[in-house]
């Protein structure tokens, strides 16, 4: 009986194991599913085309192109094509409803209202047909019926060359969404950097101090002051940043606005800084006593002790105490939301708003239409975002090894 | 010429009182064993040479103790100074996570030496002196963890005695170490005898009466007998020594 017992909580004990990889498991497998359906996506808002006449040499249009010409920052064929070939200028045909009247009259469209409504798909691509620099988005399903004369573009699907390294995110724009995550990688990547440049050597001068230099009655206060930040809600920490940090940001460094990458950083250093100092005060005392007296015996001082046999035994606890750091500075969704000024621009100074991925993803996903190319978009987000801190994790975890091997 | 010189110590953990007037000397060239029960107060008289128990919080100290004639418990005496100066093998090995060099090279360099070529003779130096030179003399760079107990041992031993100290302190350095082990570190406190003061720890009486000149015998914090190892073991003047080497308790 009783080894049956015991065989029974065995059982429960691997059942949780294996309950918890599979969970992981799943999530990263939903992740890459739901994301990777964005690579299949039409490149051009769904149901629609992008036409042009046919005698128009061009074959695709990029999607920030798309928005150069609606911005008429781009205005003739050439510049498109590359060369004078077709020095046409480009002539936009922006709404079936409202520029059909520009170029036909009422009664060449028809007599009465609903006349008008069923002509106006074929005038549009009699339009097309016969305009050589035209360039209109029509529907798919009204190209079904003529489309001579007129040449569709960009049936081909959202391309990783403009995502992974388009320099604009703005992935509601009509007609043309633009889907390029640079300003959200890099955004991210440099509000964490400077965090964990605050961070890193601030939580280690104050874990050495803990766990070395202080009195046990310094100690006793300050290490549970500080286990306590850990505990505050990021979205107290975000609140704190808005209010009180980015006027004073905004004020002393004279900035147009508050909202920056550097008040971001100081917000998520002071976030990360409990994790660091926890994890890597546990390695620093984690160093056997015997050490220590080896270190002191031989007549080395308190401080040498310190740097030379100390900080190099705890050295993979100090780097695991790091990562954990920058783990939770990069995915740090809240504050980032409510204190970097979410604009999405590749960072050119610290100065400046900035958006992160986290922040991005918490703020589109409820408005992006569930299956949509924007609700693709966002998981990818998320599969980059967790791909960046694998990286960091194995980097991490390359070093100690590396470290450990060569000190031991 | 006495180089250690206890006059009358107190030594209280908090509350609890360690040793109770102890009062020895010890002289140079000598090598003086100490041996009792467990908790008798040996090591932490043995730690109180080199301050090593001023790392124990909530710790207490009077009367005096002079070595070299200085007393090492004064007020404004560097305590970094006076360790340099004598030598420390613990009980357990414990090198540290470096290379075999790097381990003997460290108390040199924590004491600025720069020079390369002094150092690189003075490893090999120490390694021969702790009879370990022959076993890893081409294997300097590796780790002091690839070594086995016994040869760790003695490389803590070279590293302790690579500073050049006057003295030096083993506690219990043999009690994880395996009989051949134990005989190779027995044989070489014997040759280092004549370069320096030993002062040894230890559970095993036929070891210190195989390798000391003097014995201590402690008991409850107080020193009860101090003597020739000789007469200490054919003949001691006290009961309870008596009593405790022949076994009686212990």
């Amino acid at each position: 009986m009783r080894r049956f017992i015991e065989k029974s909580i065995e059982k429960i004990f691997a059942a949780c194991g294996m309950i918890t990889t599979v969970t992981i498991l799943l999530i990263i497998v939903f992740l890459f599913k739901e994301g990777a359906g964005l690579f299949n996506s039409p490149e051009v808002e769904k149901g629609y085309a992008l036409c042009v006449n046919a005698a128009n040499p061009i074959e695709y249009i990029s999607a920030p192109d798309v928005k150069k010409i609606y911005n008429s920052a781009i205005t003739n064929w050439s510049e498109l094509v590359g060369y004078d070939e077709y020095d046409i200028n480009i002539v936009l045909f922006r709404d079936d409803n409202k520029d059909i009247f520009e170029y036909y009259d009422d009664e060449e469209l028809g007599d009465d209202f609903d006349e008008i409504e069923a002509n106006i798909p074929k005038k549009v691509l009699e339009l097309i047909a016969s305009t050589p620099g035209m360039l209109a988005f029509v529907r798919e399903e009204n190209l079904k019926k003529n489309a001579k004369g007129i040449k569709v573009l960009n049936k081909g699907t959202v391309s990783s060359d403009n995502f992974f390294f388009g320099h604009e995110w703005i992935p509601t724009a009509t007609p043309a969404p633009q889907f390029g995550i640079l300003p959200l990688i890099l955004g991210t990547l440099w509000v964490s950097l400077v965090a964990i440049l605050i961070a890193t050597p601030l939580g280690i001068g104050v874990a050495i101090y803990l766990s070395e230099l202080a009195q046990s009655k310094v100690r006793d206060i300050l290490k549970p002051a500080i286990e306590l930040l850990a505990g505050i809600p990021s979205v107290v920490y975000g609140f704190f940043g808005l209010v009180v940090l980015v006027p004073m940001v905004q004020k002393t460094l004279g900035l147009p606005v508050g909202e920056t990458a550097f008040t971001a950083s100081v917000i998520l250093a002071i976030m990360a800084l409990p994790t660091i100092i926890t994890v890597a005060e546990d390695a620093i005392r984690s160093t056997p006593r015997a050490m220590r007296e080896a270190s002191l015996a031989l007549g080395a001082t308190h401080w040498q002790t310190i740097y030379k046999v100390v900080i190099p035994y705890a050295a993979s606890g100090i780097s695991a105490a790091v990562v954990l750091g920058i783990g939770r500075a990069i995915g740090e969704t809240m504050v980032a939301l409510m204190v970097t000024g979410n604009a999405a621009v590749i960072p050119k100074t610290l100065f400046a708003p900035v958006r992160t991925i986290p922040a991005t993803i918490a703020a589109e996903l409820g408005e992006a239409p569930g299956g949509g190319v924007h609700y693709q978009a966002l998981f990818v987000l998320g599969c980059v975002l967790f791909l960046i801190t694998l990286a960091i994790s194995i980097t991490a975890e390359l070093i100690s090894k590396r470290q450990h091997n060569k000190g031991l | 010429m006495n180089i250690i010189e206890a006059k009358n110590i107190d030594f209280y953990y908090g509350d609890f009182q360690a040793l109770k007037g102890v009062s020895l000397t010890v002289a140079k060239n000598s090598v003086t064993a100490f041996i009792g029960p467990s908790g008798c107060g040996k090591s932490t008289f043995l730690r109180l040479l080199n301050r090593m128990n001023d790392l124990i919080p909530d710790i207490k100290l009077s009367g005096e103790c002079f070595i070299n004639g200085e007393n090492i418990y004064r007020k404004g005496i560097d305590v970094d100074v006076l360790r340099k100066k004598i030598g420390m093998v613990f009980q357990k090995p414990n090198p540290f996570p470096k290379s075999i060099f790097d381990n003997i090279a460290y108390g040199l360099r924590v004491n600025g030496e720069r020079s390369k070529e002094f150092i690189r003779n003075r490893v090999e130096e120490s390694l021969k002196g702790a009879a370990l030179w022959e076993e890893v003399k081409d294997k300097l760079t590796h780790s002091a963890y690839d070594l086995s107990g016994g040869q760790q041992q003695r490389l803590c031993i070279a590293r302790a005695l690579a500073v050049k100290p006057d003295i030096l302190l083993m506690d219990e350095p043999a009690s994880a170490l395996d009989p051949i082990s134990t005989s190779k570190i027995e044989e070489l406190i014997y040759n280092l005898k004549a370069e320096y003061t030993i002062v040894i720890v230890t559970h095993n009486m036929q070891q210190a009466a195989r390798v000391s000149d003097t014995t201590g015998f402690f008991m409850l914090g107080e020193l009860i007998e101090f003597s020739d190892t000789k007469k200490m073991f054919l003949n001691p003047d006290k009961e309870q020594t008596q009593n405790y080497i022949t076994g009686r308790f212990g």
